[in-house]
């Protein structure tokens, strides 16, 4: 592993049962990269995730997240991780300022309520931080998932769908909050997303998965070119739909 | 980039605060919730009481027994709820799909449990402190004055309730909301086995051997020879917490064997049945 290399995954497999989610990917994420795991559905990205997060066990291969393996020493790197994701939820009845409280606590935070009026004010949530979570909007709600999910300032950001449901709007304030974070932190962000117009204007590099492998593995303009398409949706189809290398060999 | 240290992840007394501050918020802002804390030991203490003043005025020995039933129940009610209250507590995370945000924090299992058994004990204190008074303003049996060995009570009956409710919890997250009945029932298999309500020597000799084997058993005996004979059972106290210590150790091995399983198969995000 390089002194930059904020994640290696090496030869990663999990099997579930019968079921091979994974199947022995390798590749290394640079501190301050944007990286993007597509993919269809039940290509492997969300075992990928848990895994880098230590949720998930490996049944083979090694996971570094800041040079500890996981998810034997996740204990001591979590606190400079954070995520989010559709599958999880806050606390409904807990208003916000009580969820980001016990979460900025809960990750360590010394200045709990400056690093909450930070956020309200950076992700305009100061017209609901004290009314209950489960009573605000999909956008609202996705606006403080983004707030818990940046609360220790975290060195790598891991995103599952961050804008999954949203209006066009919304998800283009999401993203332009996440590219201002990741320009002043040098965060390192990991994406699994189905929107590739997110993808093409968030993520400088772009990992293909299908069947648990690796398909491709570039940056989003040099894909598009060596496919020969004119955007990332019709390369992502190309290799979905398994016409990726006739597609390549023909350009 | 730092790299980590190779030194453990010290236990954090700010991050069990975290999970107990979660819990509190959550039970100050639903007062449906603080009802049912109260609601049904109320009822309990209520009809054993009531049943035992009949009994008193119709047997010698009831009379000299006086509170034996009162205090069986609200002893009973430690042991249920003590359980049902960090049960509850964890099954509200799994409701509420928070779960997966818990274990990709920072929080380590073991201060989990720890604030999870912190919140059991608030949550059995606000059904319970109201209830023991009412039973001394219906009944004028004072729980309290059992002083010092109510403590010992206290202790070896919470040591149970969490020792059964570690072990449900990692049922829960290894099977997901399917394991859920248990957290509701399975301290109900107690019930009969430690002899809440009458003496072992009730039982069958071979099931008595079942019923020394649980912690309970001990205090419920120890209960009945302060208030009948006015003696207490520091031997049977003694046993009873050795018993707790392989119980509460076991559930704790259990619940860390079930979370390694569970990570294994990528159930800690599905929390469905």
């Amino acid at each position: 592993m390089t002194t930059s290399s904020t994640i290696a995954v090496e030869k990663l497999v999990k099997v579930y049962k019968t079921v091979t989610a994974v199947d022995g990917i390798s590749f290394t994420l640079e501190t301050g990269s944007c990286t993007a795991l597509l993919g269809g559905n039940g290509a492997g990205k969300t075992t990928t995730i848990s895994i880098i997060m230590g949720l998930v066990e490996p049944t083979s291969g090694t996971v570094s997240v800041l040079g500890a393996q996981m998810p034997r020493q996740r204990h001591q790197v979590l606190h400079r991780m954070n995520f989010e994701s559709p599958y999880v939820n806050m606390p409904m009845r807990l208003t916000v300022r009580q969820n980001l409280n016990v979460f900025g606590t809960l990750y360590g935070c010394q200045d709990v309520a400056g690093r909450i009026r930070a956020l309200a004010e950076e992700l305009e949530l100061g017209d609901f931080l004290d009314r209950p979570t489960g009573k605000l909007s999909s956008g609202q709600k996705t606006r403080v998932a983004l707030a818990k999910s940046l609360i220790n300032q975290p060195e790598i950001l891991l995103l599952d769908e961050p804008t999954a449901s949203l209006d066009p709007d919304t998800a283009d304030w999401v993203r332009g909050r996440l590219e201002r974070y990741r320009a002043e932190r040098q965060a390192t962000v990991l994406l699994a997303s189905h929107n590739m117009a997110e993808v093409e204007r968030l993520c400088d590099r772009v990992i293909m998965m299908k069947t648990g492998h690796i398909e491709d593995d570039d940056t989003p303009a040099r894909l598009i070119a060596r496919y020969g398409r004119s955007n990332l949706e019709e390369v992502f189809l190309d290799i979905a739909r398994g016409q990726g290398e006739a597609r390549e060999a023909a350009q | 980039m730092s790299m980590p240290s190779t030194a453990r992840v010290p236990f954090s007394h700010r991050r069990i605060g975290a999970m107990v501050l979660r819990h509190w918020y959550l039970i100050r802002s639903s007062w449906p919730r603080v009802f049912d804390l109260m609601y049904w030991p109320t009822v309990q203490m209520l009809m054993w009481g009531f049943l035992q003043v009949y009994m008193m005025q119709n047997s010698g020995f009831f009379a000299r027994a006086a509170g034996t039933f009162i205090a069986a129940v609200m002893l009973w009610d430690t042991l249920f709820r003590g359980q049902l209250g960090f049960s509850i507590s964890f099954l509200e995370e799994m409701y509420s799909r928070n779960i997966g945000n818990l274990m990709m924090s920072p929080l380590r299992p073991v201060e989990f449990i720890v604030a999870l058994m912190i919140i059991s004990v608030i949550r059995l204190a606000i059904g319970m402190v109201p209830v023991s008074l009412l039973a001394i303003w219906f009944f004028g049996f004072n729980l309290w004055g059992l002083g010092l060995a109510l403590v010992v009570f206290f202790v070896n009956l919470f040591l149970t309730s969490w020792a059964v409710a570690i072990f449900v919890a990692g049922l829960l997250l290894r099977n997901g909301l399917g394991a859920e009945s248990l957290a509701w029932g399975i301290m109900f298999l107690f019930l009969p086995l430690t002899c809440v309500y009458y003496p072992v020597d009730v039982l069958p000799p071979w099931l008595q051997v079942f019923a020394w084997m649980l912690p309970p058993t001990y205090v419920f005996e120890g209960m009945r020879a302060l208030i009948i004979d006015h003696v207490f059972r520091a031997d049977l106290m003694l046993q009873g917490f050795a018993l707790n210590v392989v119980l509460l150790s076991a559930g704790v091995i259990g619940f860390l064997v079930l979370l390694r399983s569970a990570r294994r198969e990528g159930t800690l995000l599905q929390g469905g049945d």
